[in-house]
């Protein structure tokens, strides 16, 4: 009898809304990807928290303003804003159906991307060949800890995005690749929002 | 209906807003290293300026890149979700901070 009226009641609904329910798929994939930004965010508010503490706890060692230089992290910044900026063309083409447009701007944001990597890991090296690496105090290992994990964030962001170029070369737009793509482009626009408190509290703030 | 008009203009951004959101982004990256790397202003002042800064910066891309609104269901779904996180961080951060603050000022 429960089967009888579910199934009386579903149908209709499933008939005449089908655009609907499939807008509302796509809204529920977004939310459920908002919490986990948000619970993501949670993790690196403890870093940053972790950072304020432990920014004092030099061991004799550098300070924050020896060791930073702002012209490269401009550049940093720089790179990833740009980046934001061509993943929203992005989703801006793929809206218009232009897959070949949407694929070439995500590989523009790819190499945005991998040049902030690319700079990220050779600061990190050469701090770590000047004997400032992350075991050196603990303002060194709260620093790497946070500036670490959000270019990991990055690195998987860009695997993700490569994924997806190969995704839509086989599968194009689909139901399936479409939330993919905008859940990408929210989690790297978080990436770059993280980046903003990074360099704000940590880099601006660190060599004043 | 609705949801086919908010599909065109807001909630899925057009290159203008992208490109407003870009400029006003820029300005407020290039101000606050200009504050910084030219020096010449207090320290509170550069520390507070530079901070509201980065909040503002922090809105535009929430408002222009990720289309958070108020407006639609759905923005205002994970609008709210944000203000919690919000909520959320100031009392792990501040209360981290301020707690662990006293205690190295006692442990010294």
């Amino acid at each position: 009898m429960t089967t009888n009226t579910m199934t009386n009641h579903d149908f209709p609904i499933s008939g005449d809304h089908s655009d609907h329910e499939h807008h509302d798929a796509t809204g529920t994939k977004m939310y459920a990807f908002w919490i986990y930004l948000m619970s993501d965010l949670i993790i690196f508010g403890s870093l940053f928290a972790t950072y304020a503490v432990l920014h004092n706890g030099t061991a004799d060692g550098p300070m924050s303003g020896d060791l930073f230089e702002l012209d490269f992290v401009l550049i940093e910044t720089f790179l990833l804003l740009l980046s934001s900026f061509t993943f929203g063309m992005a989703v801006l083409a793929m809206n218009k159906d232009r897959l070949q447009q949407l694929k070439g701007w995500l590989v523009v944001t790819f190499l945005f991307g991998a040049g902030f990597v690319g700079m990220e890991i050779y600061e990190f090296h050469h701090l770590i060949i000047e004997g400032f690496g992350p075991d050196r105090s603990g303002f060194l290992s709260s620093f790497f800890a946070l500036v670490g994990t959000h270019g990991l964030h990055v690195t998987f962001g860009l695997i993700w995005m490569l994924i997806m170029v190969i995704q839509l070369s086989c599968k194009g737009l689909t139901d399936r690749t479409r939330p993919r793509i905008l859940c990408l482009s929210l989690f790297w626009h978080f990436l770059d929002i993280v980046w903003i408190c990074v360099f704000t509290f940590v880099y601006l703030m660190g060599v004043l | 209906m609705s949801t086919s008009a908010s599909h065109d203009t807001g909630s899925h951004g057009s290159v203008k807003s992208y490109t407003t959101g870009l400029i006003l982004s820029i300005a407020l990256t290039l101000i606050p290293f200009g504050m910084v790397m030219q020096g010449g202003f207090e320290k509170t002042t550069v520390v507070m300026s530079i901070s509201i800064m980065a909040v503002l910066q922090i809105l535009v891309q929430l408002i222009l890149f990720m289309h958070m609104n108020l407006k639609t269901r759905e923005g205002r779904e994970s609008g709210s979700f944000v203000f919690f996180t919000a909520l959320i961080l100031a009392l792990l951060i501040g209360g981290s901070v301020w707690i662990l603050y006293h205690l190295n000022l006692n442990l010294m």
